[in-house]
C-alpha cells in the first residue's frame, strides 16, 4: 500500500483525498493526470466491421448442416394442453426433432412445442401442422383488474393468496408516523395519482442462440449481455459443467437488461442440437420477443408530497401498485434523489398473466422519475415557486447542482412561460427533472493483456458489448497506459474461454473492466520495462513509454523494436480485479444528471412534439466522449419514446397482445427524434484506479419526467399517465 | 417461423400463396439447395405460369456477381441472401417492412428484402451492405458512420446506411430534413439518429 493524494471534483468544486493504492497498482486518475487518448472522441474499434456487415452476430452464424429451431406459444393467457397431436408434423419432409415444452400455461406465447427443421419453411409448416387442444382457463391480465377481490389468481404463489404481492416497504426514519408528523406540519400538501404503461425491450436482435456440440463440449453463440452467466445457467439446464459449454458473443444487437441467463428456448436450442447432431439456430419471432422475452412493469403510483412554504420538501409519501406479469417485480424509485424530512415507499407486485418482466435500462426508474418529478413541479406550483429553484433548494448532490445551471443555460430556462401561456394553438413549455444511479463498478473482473515479441498488443475480456463499446474501452485503457494509439491494441471480448467479466447490468461494464484493463497493461508493461532495462543494462524505473516510444534510453526506441529486445515471444499479465482496486475515496455517493424538455403541444389535436431535450450527465471521468454522446443520446431518444409512444396493448378479453410487432407496437422514429444537446460533464470521482462510472442506464432515468412537466408547462394542464398521448392531452384540456 | 395470428393468417402462409403463382424465370441450373430443396425438371419456355410450391431457380447479380439459387417460391430475398447465399450484412428484425433492418437496393431503388420473394429479383441487380463500397474498402458514408459514431449495437446500421447512401446518391447535399426523412422507415432501438444525421452531413461534405 501507498498513499497518494488525489485531487476529485470538477471545477468549481473540488476536494483532496487520501487514497489507499495497492501495490503494484498504478495511480488512479483524478484531476491532476494528464490523459493522452482517455478523455478524447475515439470512434469505435468495432465500426469498420459493423459498418461493412462484417459484425456477425448470433442470428448471423451458419455452419453446414444446420437446423432451425423454433417455439409454438401459447395463443391463451392461461391454459391447460389437454392433448398433443405433433404427427403430421412429424411427419413433415424435414423436420427432424420434436419435443414438448410445458402444458400449464400462464401467459400467452409460453412455450408448449419445440420443433427443429431443415429450413425456416419447414418449420412453419410444422408449427401450423401441429394440434394442441387446450383447456382455457379464467385469465386475467389487467393490472386493476386482478387486483379485484375475485380476480382469477393469475398464478400460484407461495405463502399467500391473491394477485397482490407486498414488495419493499421503506421508511426513512421509524415509520409512518414520522412521514405524518412531517404532512401535519406542512403548509402544502398535494396528493395525486400517476401511472404507467408496460414497455417492451424490443431489441432489434431477438433472444436467441446457435448451439453447435462437438463431443460433449457444447460451444453457443448467444444473444446476451452476460457471457457467463449464460454459460452458468445453461449449463445448470443441462447438467454439464460450465467449462463444457463456451459461450461466444463478439457483437449483439441490443439487450436493455432482457439478455442475461439462458431461457427456455436456448436450453430446447441446445438438446435440439444434441437431438439432431447438427448445429442448431433459434432466434425468436418479433410476436415472442414482445411476449415472453421482457418488459418494463406499469405502475400506479398514489403520492403524497408536502413541503413547507418556504420551499423545504417535508414528507413523500407514495403507494404503488404495477404487473410484472407473472413475476413479481415492479419495484419503483420513488420517491428518490431530494432531501425529504420523511419519506415511505410502500410497494406491490401485481401478479397478471402476461410474460414475465425483465431488468429494462434503469430498472425502476423512469416510472418512479415520471411521478416523483411531476409531484415536485405539483408541490412547486402550489408554493408558487419556479420548479428549477424548488429543486436546488432539495438536492443535495453537488454535481446536480452545477448541471442545473449548465442545463437551464443551454435550454433558455428564462424564456419558460407560466403555464398554459401563450396565444394560438401551438403552446411551448419547458420541463426539467433529475437522474440518479449508484457507481456500479464493482470487483471480480480480470482482463488479459499480452505484448508480443513483434510489437503486437492484445487484450482479452470474457465480457460482452452491449451496443456501449466495450472494445473500445479495454483498447483506450491499454493504450493509455502503454503509450499507444488505440487502433495499435487488438481486442477480443465475448468468449467465455477468456477472463471472467460481470455481466452488463446496472451499467458496471466499463467501470468495472477499465481499472483492471489499466491494471494488466500496467504490469505488462512492468515486464517490458524490466526486460528491456535488463538487455540494455539501464535502470527500468528510467525507461517509459510515450508516444509509441520506448524513452529514457539514449535515443528512444519506437514500442516494436522495443518489443523485439524481449527474451521471450510473448509476456502476458492478468488485471486482477480486486477490492483494493475499487477501494479508492469517492466524491460523491451517487451518479448525477439532470435533463430538461422543450416541447410543442398543439391543444387542438393534442400531438405533443419533443423539440429539445439538454442532457447534463455525470458518469465520472469521461473515458470517450464520442461514445458516451451515443448512449446519452439513445438513453433520451428511449424515454421520447416511452414518455409519447409506445405501450403493450393486452386485450383484457382475450389475454392477446394487440400489438406484437413493430408497425403497431410504436417505438419512436426519425421524424419525432428531437433535437438533443448530450452533455457528458466529466467528474473526477476516485472509486477506483480509473474513476469511470456508470453510464448507460442514468441517462434513461429522467426523459419522460422532463417531458411531462414540459407539457404541463405548455398547456396548463397535467397529463399523470404514459404514454402523453393526443386522447389524454384532450382530456386533460377538458376538451373531450 | 411465424405461426398464424388469431382469425388471420401469417405473412409466411400469404406469400406462400403468393409464391404457387409467382413467374420465375427458369435459368442455369440450381446449386445451392438447402436440404429438402431439389428442383424439379422445369418447362424450359418462359412466360407465366404456376411455379412452385417446389423449389425453382432463381439468377440474379448480388453485389455485381452473378448468384444462382434453387428455392421455393416462398422464401423471401432477405432469408435467400442470409440463409442460402450466406450474406449475413442484411438483418432481419421484424420480417414485415416495419424497421428498414432489411433494406438493401433493387436495381438501386431501396427495398425491404423480407417483403419481396427471391424470386421477384430473377434478372434484376441486388446491392447488399457487403456490396455497398464497390471496389473501396469503404464508401464515404460508411466512413462517415464510424467517424461520427452513428451506431451502438450496430444491428439496424447496414439497413440505415443502404437508406444513406441511396439518399446521398440521388441528393448529394442533403438537408436535415431531407436526411429524416430517408431513414424513415429505419429504426434504431439504441437511438442513433442524432449520429446518423451527422454522418450524412459529414459524408456530404
Ligand atoms: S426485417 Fe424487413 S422491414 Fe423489418
Ligand atoms: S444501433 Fe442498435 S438498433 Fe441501431
Amino acid at each position: 500500500m501507498s498513499n497518494e493524494q488525489l485531487r476529485l471534483g470538477f471545477e468549481g468544486f473540488e476536494l483532496k483525498a487520501e487514497a489507499n493504492v495497492p501495490d503494484g497498482a498504478p495511480r488512479p486518475w483524478d484531476l491532476d493526470s494528464k490523459l493522452r487518448v482517455v478523455g478524447t472522441d475515439v470512434p469505435r474499434l468495432d465500426g469498420e466491421d459493423k459498418v461493412t456487415g462484417r459484425a456477425r452476430y448470433s442470428y448471423d452464424q451458419r455452419f453446414p448442416g444446420m437446423v432451425y429451431a423454433g417455439i409454438l406459444g401459447s395463443p391463451h393467457a392461461r391454459a391447460r394442453v389437454k392433448a398433443l397431436d405433433t404427427k403430421a408434423a412429424e411427419q413433415l419432409a424435414g423436420v427432424l426433432h420434436l419435443e414438448p415444452l410445458g402444458d400449464e400455461l400462464y401467459y400467452a406465447g409460453q412455450p408448449v412445442v419445440g420443433v427443429a427443421a431443415v429450413s425456416e419453411e419447414v418449420l412453419d409448416d410444422a408449427l401450423a401442422a401441429i394440434r394442441v387442444d387446450y383447456e382455457v382457463l379464467p385469465h386475467v391480465v389487467d393490472t386493476d383488474a386482478a387486483m379485484a377481490p375475485n380476480a382469477p389468481q393469475a398464478v400460484p404463489r407461495r405463502g399467500g393468496d391473491g394477485n397482490v404481492v407486498q414488495g419493499r416497504r421503506d421508511t426513512s426514519g421509524d415509520g409512518d408516523a414520522k412521514v405524518a408528523a412531517a404532512h401535519a406540519a406542512a403548509d402544502v400538501i398535494v396528493e395525486r395519482e400517476y401511472r404507467t404503461q408496460v414497455q417492451t425491450h424490443s431489441c432489434l436482435e431477438t433472444h436467441g442462440t446457435v448451439c453447435r456440440w462437438e463431443g460433449d463440449q457444447l460451444t453457443c453463440y448467444a444473444s446476451t449481455q452476460a457471457t457467463f452467466a449464460f454459460q452458468n445457467t445453461l449449463a445448470q439446464a443441462l447438467k454439464l459443467r460450465p467449462q463444457n459449454v463456451t459461450v461466444i458473443t463478439e457483437h449483439m444487437g441490443g439487450g436493455f437488461g432482457s439478455k442475461f441467463g439462458a431461457d427456455a428456448w436456448d436450453v430446447f436450442c441446445a438438446r435440439a442440437a444434441k437431438a439432431t447432431g447438427r448445429p442448431c439456430r433459434l432466434m425468436l419471432t418479433r410476436k415472442a420477443e414482445h411476449l415472453i422475452a421482457g418488459n418494463r412493469p406499469d405502475s400506479i403510483q398514489r403520492c403524497t408530497f408536502s413541503a413547507s412554504k418556504d420551499g423545504k420538501l417535508l414528507g413523500a409519501e407514495v403507494h404503488s401498485w404495477g404487473t410484472g406479469g407473472v413475476a413479481p417485480s415492479a419495484s419503483i424509485a420513488n420517491p428518490a434523489v431530494y432531501a425529504f424530512e420523511a419519506q415511505l415507499s410502500d410497494q406491490h407486485h401485481v401478479l397478471t398473466n402476461a410474460g414475465a418482466a425483465r431488468a429494462f435500462r434503469a430498472p425502476a426508474h423512469p416510472q418512479g422519475f415520471f411521478a416523483l418529478e411531476g409531484m415536485i413541479d405539483e408541490v412547486a406550483k402550489e408554493l408558487g415557486m419556479d420548479p428549477l429553484e424548488l429543486r436546488r433548494k432539495n438536492d443535495p448532490h453537488p454535481v446536480r447542482q452545477r448541471q442545473y445551471e449548465i442545463g437551464a443555460e443551454a435550454i433558455g430556462w428564462g424564456r419558460r412561460k407560466a403555464d398554459g401561456a401563450g396565444e394560438g394553438p401551438l403552446k411551448r413549455g419547458l420541463g426539467v427533472a433529475a437522474a440518479r444511479w449508484k457507481h456500479n463498478g464493482r470487483p471480480g473482473c480480470s482482463v488479459r493483456c499480452r505484448i508480443g515479441k513483434d510489437g503486437s498488443v492484445f487484450v482479452a475480456s470474457g465480457a460482452q458489448d452491449i451496443g456501449t463499446g466495450t472494445r473500445t474501452l479495454l483498447a483506450l485503457m491499454v493504450a493509455e497506459e502503454l503509450g499507444l494509439e488505440p487502433s495499435a491494441v487488438e481486442v477480443r471480448i465475448g468468449h467465455t474461454t477468456d477472463p471472467y467479466g460481470h455481466g452488463s447490468g446496472g451499467s458496471v461494464t466499463a467501470p468495472s473492466i477499465g481499472p483492471v484493463a489499466r491494471q494488466a497493461a500496467y504490469e505488462v508493461k512492468g515486464q517490458l520495462l524490466r526486460a528491456v532495462a535488463e538487455r540494455l543494462g539501464v535502470e527500468a524505473g528510467a525507461l517509459a513509454l510515450e508516444g509509441g516510444q520506448l524513452t529514457g534510453t539514449d535515443t528512444p526506441l519506437p514500442f516494436a523494436k522495443a518489443c523485439a529486445l524481449l527474451p521471450v515471444d510473448a509476456i502476458e499479465a492478468t488485471g486482477v480485479g480486486t477490492r483494493e482496486l475499487f477501494s479508492m475515496p469517492r466524491f460523491a455517493p451517487e451518479v448525477a444528471g439532470v435533463q430538461f424538455a422543450e416541447v410543442e403541444v398543439d391543444v387542438e389535436t393534442g400531438l405533443v412534439r419533443v423539440v429539445k431535450v439538454v442532457a447534463v450527465q455525470d458518469c465520472g471521468l469521461v473515458a470517450d466522449p464520442l461514445l458516451a454522446r451515443s448512449q446519452i443520446n439513445g438513453a433520451v431518444i428511449q424515454g421520447v419514446s416511452y414518455a409519447l409512444f409506445e405501450q403493450r396493448h393486452l386485450d383484457p378479453k382475450t389475454g392477446a397482445m394487440l400489438n406484437p410487432n413493430l408497425l403497431d407496437y410504436k417505438i419512436v422514429g426519425a421524424l419525432d427524434v428531437p433535437e438533443i444537446v448530450a452533455i457528458p460533464f466529466s467528474v473526477a470521482n476516485g472509486i477506483s484506479t480509473t474513476g469511470m462510472s456508470s453510464l448507460g442506464e442514468p441517462p434513461a432515468v429522467p426523459t419522460a419526467g422532463a417531458i411531462g412537466n414540459a407539457v404541463a408547462n405548455a398547456i396548463g394542464a397535467r397529463v399523470r399517465s404514459l404514454p402523453i398521448t393526443p386522447d389524454k392531452v384532450l382530456a386533460a384540456l377538458g376538451e373531450v | 417461423m411465424s405461426t398464424p395470428e388469431p382469425g388471420g393468417v401469417s405473412r409466411r402462409a400469404m406469400l406462400k400463396g403468393a409464391g404457387a403463382a409467382a413467374f420465375a424465370s427458369v435459368l442455369g441450373r440450381g446449386v445451392q439447395a438447402q436440404d429438402g430443396e431439389e428442383a424439379p425438371a422445369q418447362p424450359k419456355e418462359e412466360g407465366l405460369q404456376s411455379r412452385g410450391p417446389e423449389a425453382v431457380e432463381v439468377v440474379f447479380t448480388l453485389n455485381g456477381e452473378e448468384t444462382k439459387l434453387v428455392v421455393e417460391p416462398r422464401v423471401t430475398l432477405l432469408d435467400a441472401l442470409r440463409d442460402r447465399v450466406g450474406v449475413t450484412g442484411t438483418k432481419r428484425v421484424c420480417d414485415r417492412g416495419a424497421c428498414g433492418a432489411c433494406t438493401v437496393w433493387l436495381d438501386g431503388a431501396t427495398v425491404n428484402a423480407c417483403l419481396l420473394l427471391a424470386v421477384d429479383v430473377a434478372g434484376a441487380e441486388v446491392t447488399t451492405i457487403e456490396g455497398l463500397a464497390g471496389e473501396a474498402k469503404l464508401a464515404p458514408i460508411q466512413r462517415a458512420f464510424v467517424q461520427c459514431d452513428a451506431m451502438q449495437c450496430g444491428f439496424c446500421t447496414s439497413g440505415m446506411l443502404m437508406s444513406c447512401a441511396a439518399l446521398l446518391r440521388d441528393v448529394p447535399r442533403p438537408t436535415l430534413e431531407q436526411t429524416k426523412h430517408a431513414v424513415v422507415g429505419n429504426l434504431c432501438r439504441c437511438g442513433t439518429y442524432p449520429h446518423v444525421f451527422h454522418a450524412v452531413q459529414e459524408a456530404a461534405q
